[in-house]
């Protein structure tokens, strides 16, 4: 088979970004799995650990076995457009949803009224 | 370059903005499966039943995780090869690929068949409902992009590596990729923080 022609214009990434990118995702899901097991921090501390360690993979795959967005202004565009939308969604829903849950309680308006004195200054 | 040449290139060009406004799109949709699992990972959405903590064997999910990372690399080796001309070698990676899938795939259904067998299925809390479809849902593209892959490899069995195939390799396996990228979300989110609870 002759070579692609196209080489110029989309230059395979080398083999050793594959190695390095393919060793870091299995670094990283590795630290997150045993933090988690083994609980080396609060509850709290870990949730932001984890979704950190997972954006951290998310940037090592996209540079590493992704390479794309090399002279497609769409593909960022259309990136960036969906990062937005995604943010919101998912934002927006745990926001709304965690005060619906905290007014929602379930509590007599009396105890409600205590309790809104006690924890708000309300 | 050739006026041919040019044109394949433009054609592919458009394909892979057209595959990737498909992945954006379908980010989007697990952005919304993902937020339904945030709000109903709770004690009101568990309802009384089990939670991810009492469900979850986080070594088994490690396994999978495992599986379908490898996959990911060796697909992009089997697209490395492809436009390198190395049809045995790309050959030999993309069935590895297939393999590596279609294990994940068999785990998780495994794990599914137990959940249910164990009375847990989805129609016993609004968190097992939201896990099911996120986890299904992701399940399901791993099926398409499996009966996918079978489809080139089958083709590329058939004849010679072409210009296009390796195109259309390239699509694969950014869409494979893509499929990786949103399990380590569920992995992280859906299992380990959603385990811990």
């Amino acid at each position: 088979m002759k070579k692609p022609q196209l080489e110029n214009r989309h230059s395979p990434a080398p083999f050793l970004a594959y190695i390095i990118g393919f060793v870091l995702s299995i670094v990283t899901t590795l630290a997150a799995y045993f933090i988690t097991v083994k609980r080396l921090w609060t509850a709290d501390a870990l949730i932001y650990i984890i979704l950190s360690l997972a954006v951290v993979q998310l940037i090592v795959q996209i540079v590493f076995f992704l390479h794309i967005g090399r002279g497609s202004r769409w593909k960022a565009i259309s990136f960036y457009f969906m990062l937005f939308v995604v943010l919101i969604i998912v934002i927006g829903t745990i926001w709304i949803m965690h005060n619906l849950n905290y007014n929602m309680m379930d509590m007599s308006p009396a105890e409600m009224k205590e309790y809104m004195h006690a924890n708000e200054g309300i | 370059m050739t006026t041919r040449a040019k044109e394949i290139a433009e054609t592919q060009e458009r394909k892979s903005l057209g595959l990737w406004v498909y992945l954006m799109t379908d980010c989007m949709l697990f952005g919304a499966l993902f937020a339904t699992f945030a709000t109903l990972n709770t004690h009101v959405g568990v309802f009384g039943g089990p939670s991810g903590a009492d469900l979850f064997n986080l070594k088994f999910v490690l396994v999978e995780t495992m599986l379908l990372l490898t996959s990911s690399f060796t697909i992009g080796l089997a697209y490395l090869c492809a436009t390198r001309g190395f049809k045995a070698q790309s050959m030999f990676w993309l069935i590895s690929t297939f393999l590596l899938g279609a294990s994940f795939l068999a785990l998780e259904l495994w794990e599914f068949n137990q959940l249910a067998a164990e009375g847990h299925g989805w129609w016993s809390s609004a968190f097992l409902s939201a896990y099911f479809v996120l986890v299904g849902t992701h399940g399901a593209h791993i099926a398409v992009g499996l009966i996918w892959m079978a489809v080139v490899i089958f083709r590329l069995l058939q004849r010679n590596f072409k210009q296009t195939d390796v195109q259309r390799l390239s699509l694969l396996s950014l869409f494979w990729h893509f499929l990786d990228i949103i399990w380590i979300f569920i992995f992280s989110f859906v299992y380990l923080i959603g385990g811990m609870s």
